[in-house]
């Protein structure tokens, strides 16, 4: 189903932390969205499906091919290294313009909730106990050479083979990883940034795609002591009050 | 890195509090006020000690007050840039020649006692003058 709003591109900045009004200190991923551009529309007449094509980064020219390079000079924007597609309803397809950036506000709406796809950081070549968080075996006991194996990994004549999807050591993260309704506390239209509540995939520096949740709609609450308090009004009075009397 | 964190650090300064706290150091005797939150109403509760631990870090800065609550040591972590901490008073001024003083947790008594630090620095002498 094509989204109402377009998701934007981005860069994953670092993270701090700030405080709610009700004093509880967050930790907030700080992304930069501010610079993305409309660099063409998908439309069902044309292309069987209707879509924005958006844009983000800067990429040298010397990387450019010539078919990118008329694109650019076409749209007169600087080129840009991260090319994503979002799938978008046609009326919102239509109200974007071509070669224009997009302001985050238009997209975002903070205490909203978002989902952020980014690629996780490489871990290598790992273990099965890392991996697939597998308990290692005992240290001692007369234990030796059997530390943080998996195991046995099969049965014997029936069926003779190791069944499918066993899991095993291997190369473990740079996977495109999708994060579900993060809580997007603060929109900076100024700066172009986005403040997230908690982490994201990838490291600092890593392209990510923000877009507008796709199952949790609604606002954010920010802190547990808010739920706590009204659900206190709603009922059982009497032992939350004797307890906030010390 | 290079264009990274110069933009976390201004988006951190813009999160910093807008009403800076006296100075104080450690060993000097402060009382913390606090805002809490009782039913509807909100007021400010003070705690009152020696502040033993300063960690300046930006908008992570916190500092730990230790006192002795009805023969119990209490201490608390304040982070500097919390919106519930609404003020700060100094007390006295202390002498002490740790930056941590965390030996204070086995002294009781008068050996647990700061020496009073007479001597002012410069800063401190043009704060007392403006507030005089």
């Amino acid at each position: 189903m094509p989204a109402n709003r377009t998701g934007l591109l981005g860069k994953k900045l670092g993270m701090t932390q700030m405080f709610t009004p009700q004093g509880d200190r967050i930790g907030i991923t700080v992304v930069h969205v501010g610079t993305c551009v409309v660099l063409g529309k998908r439309t069902i007449e044309k292309d069987g499906y209707s879509a924005v094509q958006v844009g983000y980064g800067e990429k040298p020219l010397r990387l450019c091919t010539k078919p990118e390079l008329g694109l650019y000079s076409k749209l007169n924007i600087k080129p840009v290294r991260f090319i994503r597609e979002f799938r978008l309803d046609p009326k919102q397809v239509e109200s974007l313009e071509v070669g224009k950036t997009i302001a985050p506000s238009a997209i975002f709406k903070p205490l909203t909730f978002v989902d952020v796809v980014g690629q996780s950081k490489g871990k290598g070549y790992q273990g099965v106990i890392k991996r697939h968080h597998m308990a290692a075996s005992v240290d001692s006991h007369g234990s030796h050479e059997f530390f943080r194996h998996g195991g046995s990994i099969g049965c014997r004549l029936t069926p003779g083979r190791v069944h499918k999807g066993k899991r095993m050591t291997g190369h473990m993260g740079d996977d495109r990883v999708t994060v579900e309704n993060v809580a997007l506390i603060e929109v900076r239209d100024t700066e172009g940034l986005l403040l997230l509540r908690g982490s994201i995939p990838g490291g600092n520096n890593g392209f990510v795609v923000v877009r507008n949740a796709t199952k949790r709609l609604g606002a954010v609450r920010l802190t547990e002591a808010e739920q706590d308090q009204k659900k206190r009004a709603a009922g059982v009075k009497k032992p939350a009050a004797g307890a906030k009397k010390k | 890195m290079s264009d990274v964190v110069p933009a976390v650090e201004l988006l951190e300064k813009t999160l910093l509090r807008k009403q800076a706290l006296p100075e104080f150091r450690v060993g000097d005797s402060v009382r913390v006020w606090v805002l809490i939150k009782e039913g509807d109403k909100e007021r400010a509760q003070a705690f009152e000690g020696v502040v033993i631990r300063r960690h300046h870090h930006g908008l992570r800065s916190s500092f730990t007050v230790r006192k002795i609550s009805y023969g119990v040591g209490v201490e608390r972590i304040f982070p500097v840039n919390s919106p519930r901490l609404d003020r700060v008073e100094v007390v006295s001024r202390g002498e002490v020649r740790r930056a941590r003083l965390f030996y204070l947790r086995d002294l009781s008594g008068k050996a647990a006692r700061i020496k009073e630090r007479t001597t002012k620095r410069p800063t401190e002498v043009a704060a007392t003058t403006t507030e005089g």
